[in-house]
């Protein structure tokens, strides 16, 4: 083949590798720049601190921003704890058998499962079956069983990308098997963690499925008081401005959009931020 | 005559069905540099980790015989294995200090040991470096990332951090195959004056290295020991044929 022939062949595989990339790029875009034009018109600080008014005609979106906070901060409580130990356990003590099989192949498949299951699942067992009602807890406990499967696959990987050198060192300091796990592998598995902790989270503060029948309330123009509280939240209020009520100004919907997706946004920055800092001082 | 700090007897080694030590005897003696030598894959690294029994992590691995150290049997049941590994520190072929500061480093062994108080620590810290000759050049820097320091530094901040939890027994393998020609022979000038209050076993390809630092040598093939005795005589009149071949470079 000529010389001339391979450059134009370099030109074209480049040009359609770099379309596709932009094909990725230009939706994100699309969808911020129209949702930004469309509703930062609204956006002010009386509608993020205020109540909704007539109907949610008006007023503000302040309960559904304060009520996917605590549906974010139950999720938190009760996905990272268990998430982190399932995960310890999983790479640092099991043994390569059937039962660790088994375990590996749920979690892949929790994984899969649609929101939407997760939400009847979350109706079925922590709703109607453990009393909560439609709850916070409820609620944050269906989100948590919904990221539980991503947030131990992130933590597995980062527990496992820690070198080995690093146990056999502090084995042959003389430590415990929980002291090295403890001192010399999670302190460095933690940006891993984190970084999937926070994806995952910001997972959960999207999602409207699982929250639908386990919390989320149609219209409640007050703060919870208590755990055992419905409370409204931004992707069901979303849901609720573009489906269910009739005649809401086109603006006040975009604005809930933007408030989500700059909050996701903005929780999926510093997910990026931990990992790049913590990349650039890892050495090993 | 020498105390024999460590006494192997009889020794098998199994990795699964693998046999890698073959009834091994041999004793160690008590402050002083034992090498270990042998061609690639005889078992040096084996012997070494059946001392502070690092080899109980691979799994399918099996030991039998006795290692006694100080006249303890260390595969006896009762064995304390963190008294025992904080007894035999180990130095790897790689120098691996923990991702964190100087004095972190150091202080690890004793905080997770918690033999010493938040208070003793920097006291430990500077002992430790002092005996590795690295306080003067690091007494400023102790917050430092320890994997700014140079390889030969960090070599010898792994060794302080096996001082540090006052380790008796050293067992090196390898230490300055990732050195440069200088920075090991002042690794192994350490090693000289560290043998004083240390004893130390280190597992080496480089022939000089082991007959400038060694007492005694240990020559080992495909799992065997074939020759023991003090570096002089095993250098100058190696009983076996197979030894000579080895230490004269007409191995293989
Ligand atoms: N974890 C293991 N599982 C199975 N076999 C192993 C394992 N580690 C070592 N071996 C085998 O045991 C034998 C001795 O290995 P060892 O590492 O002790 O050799 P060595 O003398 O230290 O070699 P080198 O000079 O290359 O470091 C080798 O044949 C090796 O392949
Ligand atoms: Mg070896």
């Amino acid at each position: 083949m000529k010389l001339g022939n391979a450059k134009l062949e370099e030109k074209v595989v480049f040009f359609f590798l770099f379309l596709s990339t932009l094909m990725i790029v230009v939706p994100v875009v699309l969808v911020i720049a129209v949702i930004i034009s469309r509703g930062s018109s609204v956006l002010n600080w009386e509608f993020l601190t205020a109540m909704p008014r007539s109907g949610m005609r008006a007023g503000g979106i302040f309960p559904a921003i304060v009520g996917t906070f605590y549906l974010v901060a139950g999720t938190l409580i009760f996905a990272l704890p268990i998430g982190i130990f399932s995960a310890i356990y999983l790479s640092e003590y099991s043994k390569r058998n059937l039962l660790t099989r088994i375990i590996e192949l749920a979690i892949v498949n929790l994984a899969g499962v649609p929101s939407v299951v997760y939400g009847l699942f979350g109706l079925g067992l922590f709703v109607v079956f453990l009393k909560f009602g439609a709850s916070i807890l409820a609620g944050s406990l269906t989100l948590a069983v919904m990221v539980l499967p991503v947030i131990i696959t992130a933590s597995r990987e980062a527990l496992q990308s820690v070198p080995k050198t690093f146990r056999e060192v502090s084995y042959s300091l003389g430590a415990t098997k929980w002291q090295t796990i403890r001192h010399a592998v999670l302190p460095h598995a933690l940006p891993g963690i984190l970084t999937g902790a926070i994806l995952s989270l910001s997972r959960a503060a999207g999602e409207t499925a699982p929250i639908l029948f386990t919390v989320a309330a149609f219209y409640l123009p007050r703060l919870p008081k208590s755990v055992f509280d419905q409370a409204m939240a931004l992707p069901y209020h979303l849901y609720v401005l573009s489906t269910q009520v009739p005649n809401v100004r086109l603006e006040l919907q975009y604005g809930t959009a933007l408030v989500l997706v700059g909050l996701i946004v903005g929780a999926n920055l510093i997910a990026v931020v931990i990992r790049s800092y913590f990349r650039a001082k890892k050495q090993w | 005559m020498v105390d024999q700090k460590i006494q192997i007897k009889h020794l098998d080694f199994y990795y699964g069905k693998f046999q890698a030590l073959k009834e091994v005897n041999l004793s160690i003696p008590e402050r002083e540099i034992t090498a270990i030598i042998g061609p690639s894959g005889c078992g040096k690294s084996t012997l070494l980790r059946c001392l502070n029994r690092m080899n109980d992590l691979v799994s399918g691995a099996k030991v039998e015989g006795e290692v006694l150290i100080d006249g303890e049997d260390i595969y006896q049941p009762s064995t304390d294995l963190v008294r025992l590994r904080k007894k035999v520190g180990m130095v790897f072929q790689r120098p691996n200090p923990f991702p964190i500061s100087i004095f972190d480093n150091i202080a690890y062994g004793p905080s997770i040991h918690r033999f010493a108080a938040k208070k003793e620590l920097p006291g430990i810290v500077e002992k430790s470096l002092e005996a590795v000759g690295l306080w003067d050049a690091l007494k400023g820097r102790l917050s430092e990332h320890a994997l700014a320091l140079s390889g030969e530094q960090q070599q010898r901040l792994c060794i302080a951090r096996l001082l540090a939890v006052e380790a008796d027994i050293l067992l090196m393998d390898e230490p300055c195959s990732a050195l440069d020609p200088i920075a090991t022979e002042r690794i192994e000038e350490l090693m000289r004056k560290l043998q004083k209050n240390y004893t130390i076993v280190i597992v080496t390809h480089n022939m000089q290295q082991a007959a400038r630092v060694s007492s005694r040598v240990a020559y080992f093939y495909l799992g065997e020991l074939i020759e023991f005795g003090s570096t002089q005589r095993i250098f100058t009149t190696p009983l076996r044929q197979e030894t000579e071949d080895y230490i004269t470079g007409r191995f293989g």
